[in-house]
C-alpha cells in the first residue's frame, strides 16, 4: 500500500489577464482513486486539469507526481523531455474532442500502436496484434483496424482515444468531459467501458465533467468548483446525496427529472 | 558574353570569401562530430537559385582546393544541364581539374544519386538536399521537429511506415527513404532512390549534405552505421528490374527507363553514365583543366 | 530512334545566346539606359532595393534591365551581388524623426502638428489610362509651388505615447543585431529578426497576409498612426574617428500602425504598435509589413494566434521570394530517377492488387 499520494496539488492558481481561472486548489490523489471535478462552464475545472497535466503552467502553487521509477517529481520543474516522456508512458489524457487526442490522418491501428512504436516496438505484426486486442477491449469492430478516425462516429473516436492512451499501461489518466457531446446511449456505453477499465487496470484518474451523473458513476471523490475555487469536496456519494454548499445544492437540484 | 570581368578579380577563390568558408567549415565540423544532426549555418545568396544546389555548392566551395579533382552529377549523369552548369561554375571560380570518372574524383557533388562505383577512403561525397528535415511532411513546424530530434521522439516516423504497410501492404517510400544514423538521429539521405541507401552504410568516404535554402548542413563520417528504417517483419528492400542495361548489360545498377518511340517502346539504361561507360570499356578523356 | 542526351554544354550556351537576344529585343528600338529606369521606373527600383536589401539605385536599375523587368529575378541578381560586397560595419540606427519628408499623413487625427502633407502619391489619381504618355512629349516644368518638404515633424506616436495611450516603442537592440543574410533564421524569432525578415519579404505575400487580417483572420483593428516618406541621413562611426559622420542620405518610407489596445493584469489598456519600413517610396509594402508585424506579436500580447498571418513560422519561412522562386522553379530540374523509383513502386502495388483480384476470382469460381 502506497504511503505517498500519486498526485499532489498544492494551491494551484492560474489567471488570464485580469481574470482568475482557478485559485488555491489543493488535493491528494491516491493510487486507484478517481477524483471528479465538477462545476459549470467557467468554473475553472478545465484550466485546473491542464495545470495538473502539465499542459499549462500555474502562476502559483505546485503539482507533484509520484513516478514509479523516480519518486516524487514537481511536474512543472521537470525538463520538457521528461514531462513529454511521462505524458506518453505513465499518463493518459482523454480530450473531450477526440480529434485533439488522435491522429485523424492515420489508421486506428497506427493510432493505438504509436505509443508502442515510440518506445521501440518494431514488429509490425505484433503491434497490429496489440492494437487489434485493444480495439476489442474498447468494443470497436476488428475490421476497422485500418480505417481512419475520420470515418468513425463520435463515440467510436472516443473509444479509440481511450485505447490509444491505455496501450502504454498508464497509472494516471486525465479526462476532460470524456462523454461530452455524445448521444446519451453512446455515453452510457462509454461510461460502462471506462468504469470497467478503471477497475480492471487499477487506474487513477482526474475526471472533469459538468454532468453529475457521470461523476456519480465513475468517481470516488468529488471536488465542486465555482468561480475558480473549490467550494466543496468529499466522497462522491456524500457530496451528491447531502450537499452542504449552496452552489452544490443548486447543482444537484438542477438535474432535470425524467 | 556577359561582362562580369570588372568584378571577376574581386571574387575570392571558389567564389565564397574566406570568412564565409570558415563559417561553413565550422558547421561541417559540428556536423561530422554529431552524425546525422542538422547544423544550421548562415547560408549565403549564391549565383544559382535556391533549390538548384546552392547548399551543395557552398559545402563544396568551402572545402575545395587546387589539388582536388571534382566530379558533378545530377540523376547519376555528368551531362545533365544542372551538373554541367555547376561543374562549369567551379571550373571558373576554383580552377580545379574536373572529371567524369568516379574513381579519379577526390570530391563528388551529386544530386539525387550515389555513384555505382564503390567509393574509397579519402573521397568526399557532397549531396544536394532540398528538404533536410526527414519529419517535415509529418510535422511542418520546425520548432516541433527540432524538439522531436532532441528528445529522440521518433514515434511519428515509425507510425508513417506502419501506415504505409497497412494501406499498401508494404512501405511505399521509394526515394528520400529515411535512415537512422549512428543509432541516434533520423536523417534524410536526400532524394536518392532507396536503391542507393545501402551504399551509405559504413561507407569509407565522407558524406556531406548541404541544404542552401533551408540553411542546414549535416554529415556522416566514414564507416558510420546508416540503417534504413523498417519493421522486423517488413525489412527494407531495394528496387529491382527484370531488364538489364541496353548499353552495357549491367544487372546491378539503377536503370533509367526511356521511352523510345511514339508507340511507347521502352529502353532501360544505367542512370550512372560513368559506370555504364566503364563497363562498356570506354574510358573518359584525361582529367581536364 | 533514341539519341543519348549529350551535349548539355552546347545546349546551355545556345540558351544563353537566345536569352541575350530576347533581352535586347528589337535592335531598331532605342536601348534602355540605367538612368531612364532609375528616373522613370523609380518604384520598381525602390522595390528591388528593398527586397534586395541593398540601397543602390544604379545597381538596382542594372538588375532590372538584365532581368527584363522581372523584379523577383532582379532582386535575386542584386542579392547575389550584395553577398560579395565587403562589409565595414553597421550604421547607427536611422533616426526617421530627422527625415526631410516629402509626404506625411496620419489617419488617427484630422490634423496633426506639421500638417497633413500629401506629397506625390497615386492616392488621389483616377485610374484612367493616360494615353498622352504613349508618346514622349514635351512636359511642362515641375509645379511652381515648391514641393513642401518639412523637417523635424513631431511623430504622432510620440504624442499618443506621452499620454500613456500608446505603448512605448521597444527598447533599442542595436549592437545585438542579428543579420539574416549571414546567420540562419532561428525560431522562435525575436521582433527585430521578424522585422528584418519582413523588410526583405515579398510585397505580394505580405500584402495578402495583411489583407487577411483586415478580413478577420487575426484582426487587430489597425489605424495608420503615421506614414512618412522622405530622405534620412545615414550615420556611421568609423573606428579611426570614434565619432559619428553622415555618409549618405537615403529615401525611406515608414509606417506606424496604431492597433487594438491590449492590457494585462498589471498594465492598463493602451494602443499597440505595428511597424513597417522600406527603401524608397513604398507605402503598400510598409503598410502591409506593419499589419503583419502586429499580427505576429499575438503571443507577446496574449492574443489567440489562430490565423496564418499570426503564425510566425508560416510567415517567416515563406516570405522570401528568392527562396520561394528557386524552390518552386526547381521542379523543372530533372527528377527522372526519383520518378523511376515511384514507377517501380506503383507497378509493384498494382501487380499486388491484380494478383489479389485474380486470387479472389479463382476462389469464387471454385465455390
Amino acid at each position: 500500500m502506497s504511503t505517498v499520494p500519486l498526485l499532489q496539488a498544492r494551491d494551484v492558481t492560474k489567471h488570464f489577464g485580469g481574470r482568475i481561472a482557478c485559485r488555491d486548489v489543493s488535493f491528494d490523489l491516491w493510487p486507484g482513486e478517481v477524483l471528479g471535478v465538477v462545476g459549470e462552464s467557467g468554473s475553472g475545472k478545465t484550466t485546473l486539469l491542464n495545470c495538473l497535466a502539465g499542459r499549462m503552467t500555474p502562476d502559483a502553487g505546485s503539482v507533484g507526481y509520484a513516478s514509479a521509477p523516480s519518486g516524487v517529481v514537481d511536474i512543472h520543474g521537470l525538463s520538457e523531455a521528461r514531462r513529454r516522456l511521462l505524458t506518453r508512458t505513465e499518463w493518459g489524457f482523454v480530450n473531450q474532442d477526440a480529434r485533439e487526442g488522435l491522429r485523424m490522418g492515420v489508421s486506428a491501428g497506427a493510432n493505438i500502436g504509436e505509443r508502442l512504436m515510440a518506445i521501440g516496438a518494431r514488429h509490425y505484426g505484433d503491434i497490429r496484434g496489440v492494437a487489434a486486442d485493444w480495439l476489442d477491449q474498447v468494443e470497436i469492430e476488428p475490421d476497422r483496424l485500418d480505417d481512419r478516425p475520420t470515418t468513425f462516429s463520435g463515440g467510436m473516436r472516443q473509444r479509440l482515444q481511450i485505447a490509444r492512451n491505455l496501450v502504454s499501461n498508464p497509472r494516471l489518466v486525465f479526462m476532460d468531459e470524456p462523454t461530452g457531446g455524445l448521444d446519451v446511449s453512446v455515453q452510457a456505453r462509454i461510461l460502462d467501458l471506462l468504469r470497467g477499465l478503471v477497475t480492471n487496470l487499477n487506474l487513477s484518474a482526474v475526471l472533469v465533467t459538468h454532468d453529475l451523473g457521470v461523476a456519480r458513476l465513475l468517481t470516488h471523490r468529488l471536488m465542486v468548483m465555482q468561480g475558480g475555487r473549490v467550494v466543496e469536496d468529499g466522497l462522491t456519494d456524500q457530496v451528491l446525496d447531502d450537499p452542504r454548499h449552496a452552489y452544490t445544492q443548486m447543482l444537484v437540484s438542477s438535474i432535470l427529472p425524467v | 558574353m556577359p561582362d562580369t570581368s570588372v568584378h571577376e578579380g574581386a571574387y575570392n577563390y571558389a567564389y565564397l570569401d574566406e570568412q564565409t568558408k570558415r563559417m561553413i567549415r565550422r558547421a561541417i565540423l559540428k556536423a561530422v562530430a554529431v552524425p546525422g544532426y542538422q547544423v544550421p549555418f548562415g547560408g549565403r545568396e549564391m549565383p544559382l537559385p535556391y533549390g538548384w544546389g546552392t547548399g551543395g555548392i557552398q559545402v563544396t566551395a568551402a572545402i575545395i582546393g587546387r589539388d582536388d579533382t571534382l566530379k558533378v552529377i545530377d540523376q547519376g549523369a555528368d551531362d545533365t544541364t544542372n551538373a554541367v552548369s555547376i561543374r562549369r561554375f567551379f571550373a571558373r571560380v576554383a580552377g580545379v581539374a574536373t572529371t567524369t570518372r568516379t574513381e579519379e574524383a577526390s570530391l563528388i557533388q551529386t544530386r539525387h544519386r550515389v555513384p555505382e562505383t564503390p567509393l574509397r577512403e579519402g573521397q568526399i561525397l557532397v549531396f544536394q538536399v532540398p528538404i533536410p528535415e526527414p519529419l517535415r511532411m509529418l510535422e511542418p513546424r520546425e520548432t516541433e521537429t527540432r524538439t522531436l530530434h532532441a528528445l529522440s521522439e521518433y514515434g511519428v516516423m515509425q507510425v508513417s511506415l506502419y501506415e504505409s504497410i497497412a494501406r499498401h501492404g508494404r512501405i511505399s517510400k521509394s526515394y528520400n527513404y529515411p535512415v537512422m544514423v549512428n543509432g541516434r538521429y533520423i536523417m534524410s539521405p536526400s532524394p536518392i532512390p532507396k536503391f542507393d541507401n545501402p551504399k551509405l552504410d559504413r561507407s569509407p568516404a565522407l558524406q556531406l549534405y548541404g541544404a542552401g535554402r533551408e540553411k542546414r548542413i549535416y554529415a556522416v563520417p566514414p564507416y558510420t552505421p546508416v540503417k534504413s528504417l523498417d519493421f522486423d517483419d517488413h525489412p527494407f528492400e531495394i528496387e529491382t528490374w527484370s531488364e538489364c542495361c541496353a548499353f552495357c548489360g549491367s544487372k546491378e545498377s539503377f536503370l533509367d527507363e526511356m521511352i523510345v518511340d511514339d508507340a511507347g517502346k521502352r529502353m532501360f539504361v544505367c542512370s550512372d553514365t560513368d559506370w555504364c561507360q566503364e563497363r562498356q570499356g570506354h574510358h573518359q578523356g584525361q582529367p581536364s583543366k | 530512334m533514341y539519341v543519348a542526351v549529350k551535349g548539355g554544354e552546347t545546349a546551355i550556351a545556345h540558351s544563353l545566346d537566345l536569352l541575350a537576344d530576347k533581352r535586347r529585343g528589337d535592335r531598331g528600338i532605342a536601348e534602355l539606359s540605367l538612368e531612364q529606369i532609375d528616373q522613370q521606373l523609380g518604384l520598381a527600383v525602390d522595390r528591388v532595393m528593398t527586397e534586395g536589401s541593398c540601397y543602390d539605385r544604379t545597381l538596382a536599375a542594372l538588375a532590372i534591365k538584365q532581368a527584363r523587368g522581372d523584379l523577383i529575378e532582379a532582386i535575386f541578381l542584386l542579392r547575389a551581388y550584395r553577398t560579395t560586397l565587403p562589409r565595414f560595419g553597421d550604421s547607427e540606427p536611422l533616426d526617421t524623426s530627422r527625415m526631410v519628408a516629402e509626404r506625411r499623413i496620419s489617419s488617427t487625427f484630422k490634423d496633426v502638428p506639421g500638417g497633413q502633407v500629401l506629397g506625390p502619391t497615386y492616392d488621389y489619381t483616377h485610374r484612367l489610362l493616360d494615353f498622352s504618355l504613349a508618346a514622349a512629349a514635351e512636359r511642362p516644368d515641375a509645379p511652381t509651388a515648391p514641393a513642401h518638404t518639412a523637417t523635424s515633424l513631431p511623430r504622432v506616436g510620440d504624442i499618443l505615447e506621452r499620454e500613456g495611450m500608446l505603448e512605448p516603442p521597444p527598447a533599442s537592440t542595436a549592437g545585438e543585431a542579428q543579420d539574416l543574410t549571414r546567420q540562419p533564421l532561428v525560431l522562435p524569432a525575436t521582433r527585430p529578426v521578424r522585422l528584418q525578415n519582413l523588410a526583405r519579404g515579398d510585397e505580394g505575400f505580405l500584402l495578402a497576409l495583411g489583407y487577411s487580417t483586415q478580413r478577420g483572420y487575426g484582426n487587430n483593428h489597425p489605424f495608420v498612426g503615421e506614414i512618412r516618406f522622405g530622405s534620412v541621413p545615414v550615420s556611421f562611426v568609423p573606428e579611426e574617428l570614434g565619432f559619428a559622420i553622415e555618409i549618405a542620405c537615403i529615401d525611406v518610407t515608414e509606417c506606424d500602425m496604431v492597433n487594438q489596445f491590449a492590457g494585462s493584469h498589471d498594465v492598463p489598456p493602451q494602443f499597440t504598435r505595428g511597424y513597417g519600413l522600406a527603401f524608397g517610396h513604398a507605402e503598400r509594402k510598409a503598410m502591409a509589413m506593419a499589419l503583419v508585424d502586429r499580427a505576429l506579436r499575438a503571443e507577446e500580447l496574449s492574443e489567440a494566434a489562430t490565423s496564418p498571418a499570426q503564425d510566425e513560422e508560416f510567415v517567416l519561412a515563406h516570405s522570401d521570394n528568392v527562396e520561394a522562386s528557386g524552390f518552386v522553379q526547381h521542379l523543372k530540374l530533372p527528377h527522372y530517377v526519383d520518378f523511376q523509383s515511384e514507377l517501380v513502386v506503383v507497378r509493384a502495388l498494382r501487380a499486388a492488387v491484380e494478383a489479389r483480384n485474380q486470387e479472389a476470382a479463382l476462389r469464387q469460381a471454385a465455390e
